[in-house]
Parts: C-alpha cells; sequence; structure tokens
C-alpha cells in the first residue's frame, strides 16, 4: 500500500500529520458505492454455493432439532452424564456459545462509547452472530433441565404450589442475564437496522421486497428530527449494553464460583470469563467475515487495517486469558488448599512427558484437554505481536479456527476436569459423551450457520448508514479542496 | 394526472442537496429565517445538524432513566415480596435480610438495563412517530434518495413562513436542486 493511499482523506488532506491515519473505508468510495455494494449482496440472484452451504447446514441444525427430541422424549441418560460428571457438555456448550455472543456487543456498544470508528465496518454482522450464538447457547440449558415441560419454574410466577424461585441463585441471575441480554441484543441489532431496511426499500424493485422491507423499515424518514432521538437512543443502548454484556459472563462465571468444588471456586472468574468471551467472539466474528470479506468483495470496507485491530484485540484478550490461567493455578498453589493444588497439577496439568515426571505424580486423564486449551488459547495468539501475521490472512484464520476450538476446551476443562474426580476417591470417574451429545453440539453450529446464511442473504451484512457516516465527506465540515476553510477539526474530520 | 395532483393540497417543498455541507450550511440559513416546521433527510445523522437546524437535546435519556427506575423497583418489589413474605427460603445458610442483600443485586441490575433498553426503543418510537408506513413526504418520487446519498430538505406548507414562491426561490438561492412541490 502507497503511503499516499494510507493519507487520510481529511479535511485538508495535505496538512502534515506526525502519523497519517489510514481511511476507514479503502479507494475514496462514494456514499452511492456503499449503497451499492451493500444492497447489491442481498438484491442480486441467490449464488449457487449459497444453496449448497445452506442444505449441509440446515441438514445439521435437522440434526440437532432431531437430537433434542431424542433428548426430550427419552431422557437426559442418552447424554453421557452421569455422576460425577453431571454437568459436561452441555454447559460448556452453552458457556461457549454464549462467549461467542460477547464479542457483537462489545463492537456494537463498548467500541461506539469508545469512538472505535472501525466498528462500523463489522458490527452488523458480528451483532447478528451474537443473536445466533445466543439461540443456540439458550438451547442447553433450556433443554439439559430434563423435563423441559417444567422449564416455566424458573420464571418467577405465582403457580399453584405456592412455590417461588431461589432470588439468591446464580443459576436464576443467569436465567435473567442471559434473556436479557439476548432480548436487549435484538433490540439494538434491529434499531441498527431500521436505516439500512429503508435503504433496502426505496431500492426495492419487486412488490414483495418492497412490502417486506418497507414493514419492517416502520416508514423510516431519515430526517433530522428522527435522527436526534434515534442517536441518543442508541448512545443509551449502548450505554447500557457496556455494563450488561460485562454483567452476563460474570453472572455465567458465578454459577461455578459461588460453588465450593476446587476450580470452580475461584474469584478471578468473572473477569477471566469476560476476557475469554471476548477473545472467543472476536475469533468467531473473524471465522465468519474473512470468508464473507472474500466471497462478497468486501475488502474497501473491511480493510486490512480492521484485521488488524482485530487481531490485536485476540492478542490482548489472549493474553488476559494467560494471565487469567497462571493466575489461578498460582492461587491454588499458594492458598495451600490441598484439594485445590491437587485438582490444579493432577486432574490438569500433569501430562505423561514433563509435569507428570516433574513432579512424580499421575498422568491427569484430561491432560490433552488442559494443554490443548494452553497450546490454542495463550500461545497461538502470541504469533500476533508480528506485525506481518495480523495482515497474513491465512495466518489470521488459522490462528481464528485455534482460538475457537480452544475457547471450547477452556470450558470442558473448566467444568469436566474440576467435577470428575474431586473430594472422595470412590466417587471419581470419566465422562465420555454419547452420539447424542456429540450431534447435539455438531448440529448447533449448523443451526447457528443456517441463520447466519439467511442474515447474509436477506439483511445488509454491513451498517450502511454507519459507514457513510465515518466517510470523510460525511462531516459537514469537509472541503475536498485544500486550504478554503478554517476550524479544520483535527486529523481526520470524521465525526458521528 | 397532473390535474388531479394539482386539487391536493400541499404537503410542502421538497429539495435536494448534494453534499452534507451543502446541507449544512443550507440548514443554518433556513434556521435564521424563521422557519419552524421543517426537515433535512440524511442517509446518516449529520454531526452538529441538531445546532445548525436549532434543535434542543432530545428528552429521551430523562424518559429513559425513569424506565431504569421503574425495572429497578419491579426487581425490587419482584425479588423481596416473595423472598420474604411469600416464600422465605433458606439454601447455603443465606436468609433474606440485610446481609444477604448483594445476592440480589444481579437481577437488579438486569431488570434495571431490561427496562431501559425497551424504554429506549419505544420512546425513541414514539418521538419518532413510528412506525408510520405513509407519510406524505413519500409522495415525492425523489425521495428515496435519502437513503442512498440525497442531502433532502423539506419544507413544510404549514409553516407559517411559507410561501409556494417565496421559500422555493429560497431554496434555489441556497443551491438546491430538484425544487419539487410535494402534496398531500
Amino acid at each position: 500500500m502507497a503511503t499516499s493511499d494510507m493519507l487520510v482523506m481529511g479535511p485538508n488532506p495535505t496538512a502534515e500529520e506526525p502519523l497519517p491515519r489510514i481511511p476507514l473505508v479503502l479507494n475514496n468510495r462514494s456514499m452511492a458505492w456503499v449503497t451499492q455494494r451493500i444492497c447489491g449482496i442481498v438484491e442480486g440472484p441467490t449464488p449457487l454455493w449459497w444453496f449448497i452451504a445452506l442444505a449441509i447446514c440446515g441438514t445439521l441444525a435437522l440434526i440437532c432439532f432431531s437430537c433434542i427430541g431424542y433428548l426430550i422424549s427419552t431422557g437426559i441418560g442418552v447424554w453421557g452424564l452421569n455422576h460425577p460428571v453431571g454437568w459436561a457438555w452441555d454447559i460448556t456448550n452453552f458457556v461457549f456459545w454464549i462467549g461467542i455472543g460477547h464479542a457483537g456487543t462489545l463492537i456494537s456498544a463498548v467500541l461506539f462509547l469508545t469512538r472505535q470508528k472501525w466498528r462500523t465496518s463489522i458490527n452488523r454482522a458480528s451483532e447478528a452472530m451474537t443473536l445466533f450464538a445466543v439461540v443456540c447457547a439458550g438451547i442447553f440449558p433450556g433443554v439439559h433441565v430434563g423435563r423441559i415441560w417444567m422449564v416455566w419454574f424458573l420464571a418467577p410466577i405465582p403457580n399453584a404450589n405456592g412455590i417461588w424461585p431461589n432470588f439468591k441463585s446464580p443459576l436464576l441471575w443467569d436465567v435473567f442475564a442471559v434473556s436479557t441480554y439476548f432480548t436487549v441484543s435484538v433490540m439494538f441489532w434491529f434499531v441498527g437496522l431500521i436505516p439500512d431496511l429503508a435503504t433496502l426499500r426505496d431500492r426495492a424493485t419487486s412488490k414483495i421486497a418492497r412490502f417486506a422491507y418497507g414493514f419492517l423499515a416502520l416508514g423510516w424518514r431519515g430526517g433530522n428530527r428522527q435522527w436526534r432521538h434515534y442517536e441518543l437512543a442508541y448512545l443509551i443502548l449502548a450505554g447500557i449494553s457496556t455494563p450488561l454484556v460485562l454483567s452476563v459472563h460474570s453472572v455465567v462465571s458465578f454459577d461455578f464460583a459461588t460453588s465450593v468444588i476446587p476450580g470452580w471456586h475461584t474469584t478471578i472468574f468473572p473477569p477471566y470469563f469476560v476476557a475469554g468471551a471476548i477473545f472467543g467472539g472476536f475469533a468467531m466474528v473473524l471465522t465468519l467475515m474473512l470468508p464473507a470479506r472474500a466471497i462478497y468483495g468486501l475488502h474497501d470496507l473491511i480493510t486490512p487495517k480492521h484485521v488488524d485491530v482485530m487481531c490485536k484485540i485476540i492478542l490482548l484478550t489472549g493474553s488476559i486469558v494467560g494471565y487469567a490461567y497462571c493466575m489461578e493455578f498460582f492461587t491454588a498453589a499458594y492458598s495451600g488448599n490441598p484439594y485445590e493444588t491437587w485438582l490444579f497439577l493432577r486432574n490438569r496439568m500433569a501430562d505423561p512427558y514433563i509435569f507428570s515426571k516433574l513432579y512424580n505424580v499421575p498422568v491427569a486423564p484430561y491432560w490433552w484437554a488442559y494443554w490443548a486449551m494452553m497450546s490454542l488459547n495463550v500461545i497461538s495468539p502470541q504469533i500476533f505481536w508480528w506485525p506481518k501475521m495480523r495482515y497474513n490472512i491465512w495466518v489470521v484464520f488459522a490462528v481464528c479456527m485455534c482460538v475457537n476450538a480452544g475457547m471450547w476446551f477452556e470450558r470442558f476443562v473448566i467444568i469436566v476436569t474440576s467435577i470428575h474426580r474431586d473430594f472422595v476417591p470412590s466417587s471419581w470417574g470419566m465422562f465420555h459423551p454419547t452420539w447424542v451429545d456429540i450431534w447435539t453440539f455438531t448440529g448447533t453450529f449448523g443451526l447457528f450457520m443456517t441463520l447466519f446464511l439467511l442474515f447474509i442473504r436477506f439483511l445488509p451484512m454491513i451498517a450502511i448508514s454507519e459507514v457513510k457516516g465515518v466517510l470523510p465527506e460525511a462531516d459537514p465540515h469537509y472541503h475536498p479542496k485544500k486550504g478554503d476553510h478554517e476550524n479544520q477539526p483535527v486529523t481526520t474530520g470524521l465525526h458521528y | 394526472m397532473a390535474a388531479t395532483a394539482e386539487r391536493r393540497k400541499i404537503y410542502g417543498l421538497g429539495a435536494r442537496f448534494s453534499s452534507a455541507t451543502e446541507i449544512y450550511e443550507a440548514a443554518k440559513k433556513i434556521r435564521d429565517k424563521g422557519f419552524r416546521r421543517w426537515d433535512v433527510h440524511t442517509p446518516y445523522p449529520v454531526h452538529g445538524m441538531d445546532a445548525a437546524m436549532g434543535l434542543k437535546h432530545s428528552i429521551l435519556g430523562k424518559i429513559v432513566f425513569c424506565g431504569g427506575i421503574t425495572g429497578f423497583t419491579t426487581a425490587v418489589c419482584l425479588e423481596f415480596i416473595p423472598s420474604s413474605i411469600l416464600y422465605p427460603l433458606i439454601v447455603h445458610g443465606k436468609p433474606t435480610g440485610l446481609f444477604t442483600v448483594p445476592a440480589f443485586f444481579p437481577i437488579m441490575f438486569e431488570l434495571t438495563i431490561l427496562f431501559s433498553a425497551f424504554t429506549a426503543v419505544g420512546t425513541m418510537f414514539v418521538l419518532n412517530g413510528l412506525p408510520r408506513w405513509h407519510h406524505p413526504v413519500f409522495n415525492w418520487d425523489g425521495f428515496g434518495q435519502f437513503s442512498d446519498d440525497g442531502f433532502m430538505m423539506i419544507i413544510e406548507a404549514a409553516d407559517p413562513k411559507f410561501t409556494e414562491q417565496g421559500t422555493s426561490e429560497l431554496l434555489a438561492e441556497l443551491g438546491a436542486k430538484d425544487i419539487t412541490l410535494i402534496h398531500e
């Protein structure tokens, strides 16, 4: 990339800048181009690969539903859960998916409040990803209760038995946190979509499209008298979603942290879970956006710079997670609590090659899960210290796949290795997944991808109005010619 | 067709500007002329346009605050009435009392957020008059450009300062294109 391309198209492009900013949309694209590029994806003919992908993912989703049907009709015994491992893949998958669901709101809300304008190119797809991940997450706690027809007992409603839930229980907090998170995320997503649905409505040529998009756009007119309320509502949603996103995974971690099980009873869990969620979520955003960018030619909108900053976030959060792993271990060792020390060394760390020999202890049955987690989550992102690697799409994609797998292992390690061997050796046991476990989990990927495929086909996957707002000419003080305007805003002139 | 259109009531005058800068400058002039019932329709919220149009800060924030307080109060009632009166439950040796109040915080927090979010979205819809699928501005064929790259200004006939001739000349003077009469 030539330096001249990297110069910001600010109010005065020739003004000397110590560090030239890289434009958020490359090649000086116009607003009409942005509209055409993004709407064109929705309006164009459906590509063949889309049908093939939908067929595969839809089949997997159906398998997932069939497995759930089998589970409900037969009982929880069709899963590999048993004493002592009463929580295994179900809660692992729940925490895995809900964690992925954190990046969307983080990108929408936290990066909005911190005025990170690069978020505009990726926020819509990440918000959609959030919703679909939370849908997948919601399945597991929903069905793992066993008698699913009793699931309404979770809700604090007056009933004939006069029974109320325990409001001091983290499991009830979880019900409130996850359902609030889903509801608020849906609203946030839809509010963001309204102006773009209006764009699709105004461009629609077929009657059905005009009706459907017109109905969903609610008659949006883009008047400034509307925008001022809209912007404030969006800001407030961002403001309240920021603590919300941090609270959801904290509450999920309380499910474990408030218990007395060694390996779960840890005060570091809330921040550690939140960092892990952001980490895993960003990896999933990149996993989805890199192929979408390549297939639909969105390179001017999702620029190498976007990939670069996301990699930096992955590096940061991955290192926080690594710190948490080490600190958890240190705390266990330093506490002098024999159960904690025992668990970390003999249930997790003691691999057959080094640690079991070093400490002269038996090999931990799940050592492979622990070390898979360590190497995939902590070691693999360290490659992003090297800037060249952050610009190499294949390396980025490979690391993201590692992180996706690593974050699943993290939850598996936390849940299963902590409970499979605890206080009483007579009740030790291993967990073995059944085919129902495996296909339900695989099927949720099908469900997730089915929803995402439908999303990219029928809705604008990039926030059109927000991208327009960060173009240089979006600023009312923008003058293409130099030197004919005073009071230039510093460097970019890009405002919200 | 034109003859029937003539007989319909006039809603206002529409005009298009080709950039944010132009419409921003034009809005300041229209504001200074004392127009009240007019709006600019833009593809994205133009920064500083509220001031350029002489609009006050949205009251939405205050309403959302009330929504949040309602959510908090709802949570307090929802949690403490069952836990202390209807169905006192002692789990983990934690009765409902002053020392266990922190255990009730998460649900208070979540409901505060939930109610605030509903209020924010609901209030935004009400203040913006959404959903309203039909509106006279859609009678202007070129209006759809606002959602692409058009910067549209519409001055309503209901404005006391509005005259078909004078307003249209004023818009032309400000550099507007496609000045169109919009009927109800």
